[in-house]
């Protein structure tokens, strides 16, 4: 008989994740967001989407070929999700050599020196845009006006957290629905939570992410935000928490940046430490700071805490008190 | 104008109020060390490979430095010439060795040692070692996964990709030790080294009985006592099935080596017995 | 449904290929090699030697010690060698060989298939009948019987569980030992009761087994002593400790706490009938079912087979190995271990034979890791395998130890859901073995 055997210790049979599987289904996971962003912004949006991931794909196959001259991995999809999550968090409007200069911070600075996938400390998609929003920053907050008819001169250019940053406690054209289902100006993939909310619940079901990550970091927004509102007295104790989760990058930095796999903690007690921390920065920075939007810094911020929660957040251990 | 000077008077004085605290600090948190431990490290090799039993050279450094006897200690790496320098710093009787390679015990290359199954377990051989024989039907040969060439600071042993097995690069080993550790079926021995690297070493562990070993592999040691008998020098024992050249007694005059009817005795920069001539001493 | 608290993963259990087919029995092998370690503990001193003739259930080697078990003759004939042989894994261990002439059994031995409800033995008579049977944990683990009935000074038994889960996927040999022996079960659950002096047994089943779950409460009536628990199918649900927890909601600490140390013993299905037959027919264990299953076997089959007889026997009764690449294992495809010589003989561990074929029975190729935190999730002990097989490849042995490494079980949740294929567990396997070997060096110097 012809055979040829195996051996090799248990266990013998594999779950069907696979790292292609996952990063397949969070690029799945976006394209309800990316289509209401083709449909808000018009087709500029795809061509910076394609030339985001193109870079980012081609960065990384040049720098594992002849940097680093190890084995090349960009099969395994991870380029083309910074490459798209990058995009998703640039204005509609933005030139396209903005996009490939981000495309290099993103996996030139922020992942491949520290040795690809997996061992980068910050998320390259966050580190690029808020290099982007440093370095170019007419070109990264000069958002255009969502084209669709009715909802056109929503807010005229500016998002609806630059607007409320002049005017704190001025909601009179606070718009929940509008947001909620994309009319709001801003990146453009943060413009509709009605479809980054699919995307999470497509996440949740495939079992990509669990859970911890985005309700700790919206619920811990949501409660400041309550708390804030209420010495403001009136509607604004539930108005002032619900703009500011439709508000700006709130979902889709709580459902797909900070819940990025590389750097965000190991176990849940961590993750929801990492959560709460993200919300409170957020919150302090678009209250206090000087920019609108606070939540890329403060993913940023909370990822250079992940290796220290590592350490110290253990998973609570079977048969331990 | 006056900012420029206030600017500069604050940096100084911080400097100086810096300076001040850092003068007491560092008095207070001094740690009173023997400066020979500094010299006696700086002598040794400095590859910390630990071959000496310490985590690192300042371990042995210490330990040489605080011992009155310390003919128990000894570097592999930097020799007899190291020690002896740092015995003569310290004033205390050198410890001596004879200088050693690392040998490995095994000549079941890909065609003698025919593959009976493949392992595709996690590329290690602590792991396949405590989870089965191997790939062979052999149970006490080289499984050639390199667990050794990890261990070796020196880059002096490799996995020869057409035979399968370890082997030893003798002109860098420094005979440290840790791939004898590091090898969990325990082939790996530290023998005396020769001159220009000569060698004759019986490259065969099995314990199996002839028989069996014959049939695992055609390298192999099957027991036969040929050459434990042809040894003028009484160094070789056959034990449990395995011959054994001791090194110590072993003179590299060659009998044992035409004796041997698989060829599982090694013979390496020597040439082959023709016929009866004079041991010549080595050496 | 019940379940254990942390972790776990789901493997698809394909018992459908094996779970239809009634236990059949499997021919007598001419020659039997009995290895003399068919157990935790030291092996077993050999009684007879070369020449001997022996008869079925007569003793031929015995316990070395308290932990350890005895091992008797599986066929009659006589014993042609007393030899090390390789086993399953090559490894050379020290076994009787015994030709078979014909099927003399020992007097002793009640071979009728009457059932024998009434039992009056105390509890140390029944304990001794079970250690002279060479009883072990048929479950795969091989404890032997006798030292986990025999209660330590201090401790007291609360609750006995009878082990029917059998979440190992694959595997249908204890299910259909609960469906087809129930009776003997039920009848084995209440002697091993008597003998650690318990008025409560659970018999735990996982959901993807409501047939034996009913069909024991149908045995058991209106009784109240033994109820049957339908646990939530998830692996790993029949490890002790997950066990434990799904019945009684008691964690087991960390070792060295025993499931005692709770009020817990559990035994498995199996081990519950062996036991039967061996307090009231004086049948030593000898035999023992064996499922022979895998997506290429053409017939898998349930086996009732006689310790000694060779795997592939086994293989070629149910249709023989297809072609091409495979990997035979001993025990399910979860903690099973890979043949490399598959003339290994059925030892009384062994529940089952999977055979995996083509892809399935190599590995995927490894890819580096995402930190996606599935290992930690699966994990049913709560330990952080990524970290550990980390720790385990740079050899950091105490930082092991202070995360926890002795708690493993090598249930391999870890390895099997790693979206990057990493052999976490081949690691974290060889760290624990490391740390275990360190602890009991030092706790001999104390």
């Amino acid at each position: 008989m012809a055979n040829r055997f195996f051996v090799s210790p248990a266990p013998h049979v594999h779950s069907d994740y696979s790292t292609v599987r996952l990063m397949g289904d969070v690029v799945i996971a976006l394209l309800p967001a990316l289509m209401v962003s083709v449909r808000v912004f018009g087709w500029n949006v795809l061509a910076i989407t394609t030339v985001s991931i193109a870079s980012c794909v081609l960065l990384e196959y040049l720098v594992q070929k002849f940097l680093v001259k190890g084995p090349v991995t960009v099969n395994n999809l991870s380029a083309v999700v910074t490459g798209l999550l990058l995009a998703m968090n640039l204005p509609a409007n933005i030139p396209l050599w903005i996009v490939v200069v981000g495309a290099v911070v993103a996996i030139g600075v922020a992942k491949m020196p520290f040795g690809g996938l997996g061992k980068n400390l910050f998320n390259p998609a966050l580190a690029a845009r808020v290099f982007l929003l440093i370095a170019y920053p007419v070109q990264m907050t000069s958002f255009p006006q969502p084209t669709i008819n009715g909802f056109a001169d929503a807010y005229s250019g500016a998002t609806p957290l630059g607007a409320a940053k002049g005017m704190l406690v001025n909601f009179a054209d606070f718009d929940a629905l509008g947001m909620f289902t994309g009319a709001m100006g801003g990146s453009f993939g943060e413009v509709s939570a009605l479809a980054l909310l699919l995307g999470f619940a497509y996440l949740l079901m495939r079992k990509v992410i669990s859970w911890h990550i985005p309700v700790a970091v919206l619920g811990t927004m949501a409660v400041f935000a309550a708390i804030y509102g209420a010495t403001m007295g009136g509607a604004m104790i539930w108005q002032f928490p619900l703009f500011h989760l439709l508000a700006g990058g709130a979902l889709l930095g709580a459902i797909f940046m900070a819940t990025d796999y590389v750097t965000s903690p190991m176990t849940t007690k961590g993750m929801v430490i990492y959560g709460i921390g993200i919300g409170v920065i957020t919150m302090c920075i678009r209250l206090w700071g000087a920019y609108p939007e606070g939540m890329s810094f403060a993913i940023l911020i909370m990822n250079s805490v992940v290796p220290l929660i590592n350490k110290y957040v253990k998973p609570k251990r079977f048969g331990v008190k | 104008m006056t900012t420029l000077i206030y600017t500069i008077l604050t940096l100084c004085i911080i400097g100086v109020v810096a300076a001040v605290v850092l003068y007491f600090v560092a008095q207070k948190f001094k740690v009173e060390e023997d400066p020979r431990i500094d010299e006696t490290e700086k002598m040794l090799p400095g590859a910390n490979c630990g071959g000496c039993g310490f985590p690192g050279c300042r371990g042995l450094a210490t330990a040489l430095v605080e011992s009155d006897d310390i003919s128990a200690l000894y570097c592999s790496v930097g020799g007899d010439e190291c020690m002896s320098k740092i015995a003569d710093y310290l004033g205390k009787a050198a410890p001596k060795k004879e200088p050693q390679v690392a040998t490995v015990r095994c000549g079941g290359s890909c065609e003698k040692r025919p593959r009976t199954n493949t392992y595709v377990g996690a590329t290690s051989c602590a792991i396949a070692s405590s989870l089965y024989v191997g790939e062979t039907g052999c149970a006490y040969g080289c499984l050639g996964y390199g667990d050794c060439v990890e261990a070796c600071a020196f880059d002096a042993i490799h996995i020869n990709p057409e035979t399968g097995l370890a082997e030893v690069d003798a002109d860098k080993c420094t005979a440290c030790g840790a791939c004898v550790k590091a090898c969990p079926k325990g082939i790996i021995e530290l023998r005396k080294r020769w001159p220009k690297n000569r060698a004759i070493y019986v490259s065969c562990v099995s314990k199996d009985k002839g028989a069996v070993t014959m049939k695992a592999c055609k390298a192999g040691c099957i027991g036969c006592r040929k050459c434990e008998k042809v040894c003028e020098f009484g160094a070789i024992t056959v034990e449990n099935n395995v011959a054994f050249i001791d090194s110590t007694k072993c003179r590299l005059c060659r009998k044992c080596v035409a004796e041997c009817p698989t060829g599982a005795i090694r013979m390496i920069g020597l040439a082959p017995l023709v016929k009866k001539e004079e041991v010549k001493e080595e050496k | 449904m019940k379940t254990f608290p942390i972790g776990g993963v789901h493997p698809s259990d394909n018992k459908q290929w094996s779970k239809g087919s009634a236990i059949e029995v499997m021919e007598l092998p001419d020659v039997v090699n009995i290895p003399l370690a068919q157990h935790i503990g030291a092996p077993a001193t050999a009684i007879v030697k070369k020449g001997d003739s022996v008869v079925v259930g007569q003793k031929i080697a015995e316990a070395t010690g308290f932990m350890s078990a005895n091992i008797h003759a599986p066929i009659s004939g006589t014993v042609t060698a007393v030899d090390m042989q390789p086993n399953g894994q090559g490894l050379r261990q020290m076994m009787i060989t015994i030709k078979r002439e014909g099927d003399e059994w020992d007097e002793a031995i009640d071979r009728s298939t009457t059932l024998v409800t009434e039992c009056n033995l105390e509890p140390k008579q029944i304990i001794e009948k079970i250690k002279d049977a060479g009883i072990v944990g048929m479950g795969g683990a091989t404890f032997p019987t006798h030292v986990k009935l025999s209660i330590p000074d201090g401790k007291r038994a609360e609750i006995l569980i009878i082990n029917g889960v059998e979440c190992e996927p694959y595997l249908t040999s204890d299910y259909r030992t609960m469906l087809e022996r129930g009776q003997e079960l039920i009848v084995g659950t209440r002697i091993l009761m008597r003998a650690i002096g318990v008025t409560k047994a659970v018999i735990g089943v996982e959901a993807n087994k409501p047939d034996a779950v009913a069909h024991l409460q149908q045995i058991i009536g209106t009784a109240t002593d033994i109820t049957v628990q339908m646990l939530k199918t998830q692996y790993p649900q029949g490890g002790e400790k997950q066990l434990i927890a799904a019945v009684t909601s008691r964690q087991v600490p960390p070792p060295p706490a025993l499931p005692i140390d709770v009020g817990a013993v559990v035994c498995n299905a199996s081990t519950a009938v062996a036991v039967y037959e061996a307090v009231q027919k004086n049948k030593p264990l000898i035999e023992r079912v064996v499922t022979v299953t895998g997506a290429a076997v053409p017939q898998p089959k349930n086996l009732l087979t006689r310790f000694g007889t060779p795997v592939e026997a086994m293989i070629a009764k149910c249709g023989g190995l297809a072609e091409g690449d495979v990997k035979v294992i001993n025990g399910g495809p979860m903690m099973g271990r890979a043949l490399s010589n598959i003339a290994m003989p059925v030892m009384k561990g062994c529940s089952g034979i999977t055979i995996m074929v083509g892809a399935a029975a190599g590995r995927g190729v490894e890819s580096a890791c995402i930190k996606c935190a599935k290992c930690v999730e699966a994990c049913p002990m709560g330990l952080e395998p990524y970290l550990l097989s980390k720790q385990a490849k740079k050899k950091a042995w105490d930082a092991m130890e202070a995360n926890d490494i002795t708690s493993c079980i090598e249930c391999g949740c870890c390895q099997f859901t790693c979206p990057a294929n990493i052999p976490l567990l081949d690691y974290v396997r060889l760290g624990k073995q490391t740390v275990m070997g360190i602890i009991r060096a030092r706790n001999m110097k104390k």
